[in-house]
């Protein structure tokens, strides 16, 4: 295959597949807590990470990691004392990463306007093999608590408060999923973009919901799609000369809508052999009613 | 007399500025069934969730297992039965999902062992749900909903349940399952604290009834038919309020 001839398409395609598998994993947790959001509140701050690196001459993406590890922290901080304008903190901190990330790539002599659009929009056919070793390092930090932890993650995201009662340590477990999603966004910034990050967390697992009744079916099948579209949308942003991220998030918009068709009637043939394996409606004889029947109020 | 599992003594606490419990003392002991009765706003739910620590006390003692609160972390010996509202999430999950998660307490580091995966089985049988296992908990009316929360408790095989309101919004028959389920945990030697609103068919289960009113402890004695739990064999505890004159409470009255 052609695509593989060059160096720099092998480094993008791994680094999309890595993409695929971590941005769903960490992903369905917080689609789980209601917090779709979340990946893109972390993705504001983290241009902020980008400016500063780029000011101080040092790594991008790891000042990012660890700014992005110190805004989920204020957010997650947020949401435990926030008590009535939560949403207008966390709007504050968003835009506030965002122009700061602007303001400093701007004073730094390395920062341009290309690089801010690369970091914003992704550019995957950029990653240099640095980038790849931080890339490699930090996912796997994020498949070992999203997967090794999944059951006490599992109870978190379900139900806080039995969590809470079954000793688990929930604040700690709230904490690294935050830190989880910051640094899966700096994994994901350079495949698919700041902007765009959140898309990858959130619509392979709304896409793998629409198939499954249960949490580890879910889990599997966001990963799968994750890692289909990440590596079809890289080789198609290859061939077709389109940009990756912007092609890699469409295809998973795709996904999810190819999968919402397809479950209506699924749920539709599931229904009808329930109904072929129990017992139809009958006219009741009167006297036949039981105990049962009655509904206490 | 058997150690107290939970002693709660002089107990004040707010939600906002609004005083919700005034001095309640409630005490436990280890094979009792009490219920805690009252109107809605009269505390009874506040009291309860602040014995699992989940509203803080102004003011008070409380101690679980003969432990003070503050150095307790035996949270494996609880079993917690939320007031319905939170089984279902942004993801689905199945019914063995759900469950396992009560179980989890009991595990190493959260690696299911066969007989984790029994005990689950087992909390899924008690309440009559093991057929429904796979099915999503989306897919489930009320009364199904509530028996999966309570196999959730059951499965980390409690010695003491707390269980907030488990019969609203249940069907007679789900009512009669879940009665069921707590009679074998009772002859097992379970405690058990559970809000309600009516006796109902719990009613032949329960030792002892604390009627809360305005966040003050108003009664505590037995409730108004203590028959059926006393015929079974082997129960031989004694009530504080054993008086046989004791003016029995309509607590239907009170709801």
């Amino acid at each position: 295959m052609e695509i593989l001839d060059y160096a720099f398409m092998q480094r993008a395609l791994l680094a999309a597949l890595i993409v695929g598998v971590t941005a769903p994993a960490i992903g369905i947790y917080l689609v789980q807590r209601r917090q779709a959001l979340m990946g893109d509140g972390i993705g504001h701050v983290a241009l902020t990470g980008v400016g500063l690196g780029f000011l101080l001459n040092f790594s991008p993406v790891w000042v990012a990691t660890a700014v992005a590890a110190l805004g989920s922290v204020v957010m997650e901080l947020i949401r435990w004392y926030g008590k009535t304008r939560g949403d207008l903190a966390l709007a504050m901190l968003f835009y506030g990463g965002m122009a700061g990330g602007v303001m400093l790539m701007s004073l730094s002599d390395a920062g341009s306007t290309a690089n801010l659009s690369s970091y914003l929009f992704g550019s995957i056919t950029t990653v240099s093999p640095e980038d790849m070793t931080t890339i490699c390092i930090l996912a796997a930090l994020v498949l070992v608590i999203t997967v090794g932890l999944r059951r006490q993650l599992f109870a978190v995201c379900q139900d806080e408060e039995f969590a809470r009662v079954t000793g688990l340590p929930v604040r700690l477990l709230n904490l690294l999923v935050a830190v989880t999603a910051a640094v899966t966004v700096t994994v994901a910034m350079r495949v698919v973009g700041l902007l765009m990050v959140s898309a990858l967390m959130v619509i392979p697992v709304a896409a793998a919901q629409q198939i499954s009744r249960s949490f580890a079916v879910t889990f599997a099948a966001a990963l799968g799609i994750g890692v289909t579209v990440t590596l079809t949308g890289t080789a198609t942003s290859f061939y077709a000369d389109v940009p990756a991220g912007a092609t890699i998030v469409l295809f998973a918009i795709a996904v999810f809508v190819i999968l919402t068709a397809l479950a209506a009637p699924l749920a539709k043939k599931r229904a009808r052999a329930a109904a072929k394996a129990g017992k139809g409606c009958t006219l009741e004889v009167p006297g036949s009613r039981t105990p049962a029947d009655d509904v206490s109020v | 007399m058997h150690q107290p599992v939970i002693d709660l003594r002089g107990a004040t606490a707010s939600l906002g500025a609004r005083p919700v419990l005034r001095g309640v003392d409630l005490t436990v002991r280890a094979g009792e069934v009490v219920a805690l009765l009252g109107a809605n706003g009269s505390g009874k739910s506040t009291a309860v969730r602040s014995v699992i620590g989940q509203v803080p006390l102004t003011g008070g003692e409380l101690s679980l297992f003969g432990t003070e609160f503050r150095r307790f972390r035996d949270w494996a010996r609880i079993g917690y039965v939320p007031q319905r509202t939170t089984a279902s999430s942004g993801v689905p999950a199945t019914v063995r999902e759900v469950v396992t998660a009560g179980r989890l307490a009991r595990t190493k580091l959260g690696v299911l062992r066969k007989a984790d995966r029994a005990a689950v089985h087992r909390a899924l049988e008690l309440v009559g749900m093991a057929d429904r296992a796979k099915d999503s908990v989306n897919a489930l009316s009320g009364g199904q909903h509530q028996r999966v929360l309570i196999a959730r408790a059951l499965a980390g095989e409690p010695e003491l349940l707390i269980m907030d309101e488990p019969m609203a919004g249940v069907d007679l028959a789900s009512q009669e399952v879940l009665a069921s389920a707590l009679r074998e945990q009772v002859g097992r030697g379970a405690t058990v604290l559970l809000v309600l609103h009516e006796l109902g068919p719990l009613e032949p289960l329960i030792d002892r009834a604390v009627v809360l009113r305005d966040g003050c402890v108003v009664h505590d004695g037995p409730p108004p038919e203590a028959v059926g739990q006393h015929a079974l064999p082997g129960h031989d505890h004694v009530h504080p309020h054993a008086d046989a004159a004791a003016e029995p409470i309509r607590t239907g009255l009170l709801s």
